[in-house]
C-alpha cells in the first residue's frame, strides 16, 4: 500500500484556466478562485435568495443570515461603538467570507484558501487600509492622535508614541499570520495524524495501534472546526477594534 | 477539483517542479500571488457589493418590519384588551342597571297590586260592612215583627184556651192586661 505521506500537498494551487504569464506572475483561475466564488454564490444563497420572501416568521435559511447578521451586527457595535454601522457590509463580508472559506477547507478533499497567506494578507490590508484611509478622511490630522495616548507624562511620550506606532504597523501582520497559521497548522496536524493510520497498517503488527491516531484525527477535526469558525470571528472581531480607531482616535 | 493526474498540461505551466513532490511550500511561492490577489478582489468585491446593496439591506429591512409589527401588534392587543375590558365594564354596567330597574318595577308592581288590593278590600269590607248592617236591621225588624205576632198569638191562643175552659171569650182588656202581666212586648 502505498501511502503519501506529504502534508503539504493539499496547499497546492491547481490551475484550472491558464491565462499565462506577466514577469514572473502566472494569471489563472486556480482551484482556490472557484472557492472564493463558490463561498459567495454560498453566502449570496443564505443572505440574499433565502431572504427574499421578506418573512415576518422566517424560515431555516433566512433564520440562519439573521442570526449572522445579529451577531455581527452586536459584535461591531460593542467593538466599534457609536458610527461603526458604515462598517457592516466589510465586517459582515469579512466574517462570511473568511467562515465559508475555512468551513469549506474542512470538508475532505476541498482546498483551504485561508491557508495561503498572500490571502489572509490582502484581507488584513484591506482592514488596516480601510482605518487609515477613513481615519484621515474623517479626522484628518487629528486621525494621528492614535499614536498618542492622553494622561500620558512628557517625558515618556516619545517611548509610547514608537511602542503605539510599532504596535499599529504589527495588527496586520498579527492579524494575517493569526489566520493563516491556524488553517495551515490545523491541516497539516490533521493530514499528519490522518496519515499514521495507514502507514500503521502497512506496517504488519503496528496496525494495532492504528485506533489512536485515528480517535485523535477525530478530536483534531472537532478541534479545526471550532478554529475555522473562532478564527473567522476573531478576525471580524479584531478588525470591528481596529476601525474604532479609525471611527474614536485619541481614546 | 481538477485532480494532479489530469492536469497535468496545465500544471507544467503553474506549479514548479519543486511543488510537486513537496519541496516548496505552496503559500510561500510568490509566483502565484498576483493571480491570487486578482481573484480575492473580484470576489471579496463581488461579496461586498452583493452585501452591501442586497442582502444587508434587505435584513436590516426585515428586522426593521418585524420589530415595528410586533410593537404595533403589542399596541393593537393592548387596545382591544382595554376595548374588551370597557365592553365588560359596560356590559356589567347595563346587567347591574337592568337588575336594579327590574327591581324597582317589582317593587313599585309590588306597591301598586298591594294598593289596589288593600282598596279592593276595603270596598268589599265596606260592602259586606253594608250588607251586615242590612242584614241585622232586617234581622232586628223581622225579630220585633215576630214578637208583635207572639202577642197577637199569645193572645188569641190564650182566649181560645179560655173560651175552651169557661165557655165564653174574654174581653181585649183582661186579655191584654194578662198578656202585660207576663211581659210580653207589642
Amino acid at each position: 500500500m502505498a501511502v503519501k505521506m506529504d502534508p503539504i500537498h493539499q496547499f497546492e494551487l491547481k490551475p484550472l484556466v491558464s491565462f499565462g504569464h506577466i514577469g514572473n506572475q502566472e494569471l489563472a483561475f486556480t482551484q482556490s478562485a472557484l472557492y472564493m466564488f463558490a463561498a459567495v454564490g454560498i453566502i449570496a444563497l443564505i443572505t440574499i435568495v433565502a431572504t427574499a420572501q421578506r418573512s415576518v416568521v422566517p424560515g431555516r435559511m433566512q433564520s440562519m443570515a439573521e442570526v449572522f447578521y445579529e451577531f455581527i451586527g452586536s459584535t461591531l457595535r460593542q467593538s466599534a461603538g457609536h458610527g461603526s454601522e458604515r462598517f457592516m457590509p466589510l465586517i459582515f463580508s469579512l466574517f462570511m467570507f473568511v467562515l465559508v472559506l475555512n468551513m469549506f477547507g474542512m470538508i475532505p478533499y476541498a482546498f483551504a484558501v485561508t491557508s495561503h497567506i498572500i490571502v489572509t494578507f490582502a484581507l488584513a490590508f484591506l482592514v488596516i487600509g480601510t482605518v487609515i484611509v477613513y481615519g484621515f478622511m474623517a479626522h484628518g490630522t487629528k486621525f494621528l492622535k492614535v499614536f498618542v495616548p492622553s494622561g500620558v507624562p512628557g517625558w515618556l511620550l516619545p517611548m509610547i508614541v514608537a511602542i503605539e506606532i510599532v504596535s499599529f504597523i504589527s495588527r496586520p501582520i498579527s492579524l494575517a499570520v493569526r489566520l493563516f497559521a491556524n488553517v495551515l497548522a490545523g491541516h497539516i496536524a490533521l493530514k499528519i495524524f490522518a496519515g499514521f493510520v495507514p502507514a500503521l497498517l502497512a506496517a504488519g503488527a503496528w496496525g494495532a495501534i492504528s485506533p489512536l491516531p485515528l480517535a485523535l484525527s477525530v478530536a483534531v477535526t472537532a478541534l479545526e472546526f471550532l478554529v475555522a469558525g473562532l478564527q473567522a470571528y476573531v478576525f471580524a472581531t479584531l478588525a470591528s477594534i481596529y476601525l474604532s480607531d479609525a471611527l474614536h482616535p485619541g481614546h | 477539483m481538477a485532480q494532479p493526474a489530469h492536469s497535468t498540461a496545465t500544471q507544467g505551466i503553474m506549479a514548479s517542479p519543486a511543488s510537486e513532490h513537496g519541496g516548496g511550500f505552496p503559500p510561500f511561492e510568490s509566483h502565484t500571488f498576483l493571480s491570487q490577489l486578482i481573484w480575492l478582489a473580484l470576489a471579496f468585491g463581488l461579496l461586498y457589493y452583493l452585501m452591501d446593496k442586497v442582502a444587508l439591506p434587505r435584513m436590516q429591512a426585515i428586522l426593521h418590519d418585524r420589530a415595528t409589527r410586533l410593537s404595533s401588534d403589542l399596541d393593537e392587543a393592548q387596545r382591544m384588551k382595554a376595548e374588551a375590558e370597557a365592553a365588560g365594564a359596560a356590559y356589567e354596567k347595563s346587567l347591574a342597571d337592568a337588575q336594579a330597574k327590574a327591581r324597582t318595577i317589582a317593587a313599585e308592581t309590588r306597591a301598586s297590586l298591594t294598593a289596589e288590593a288593600e282598596t279592593r278590600r276595603k270596598t268589599l269590607e265596606a260592602e259586606l260592612n253594608d250588607k251586615i248592617a242590612a242584614s241585622e236591621a232586617t234581622i232586628r225588624s223581622r225579630t220585633a215583627e215576630a214578637m208583635g205576632s207572639v202577642r197577637s198569638i199569645a193572645g188569641e191562643t190564650a182566649s181560645a184556651i179560655v173560651e175552651r175552659l169557661t165557655g165564653q171569650a174574654p174581653d181585649q182588656t183582661t186579655l191584654d192586661t194578662a198578656l202585660n202581666r207576663v211581659a210580653i212586648p207589642h
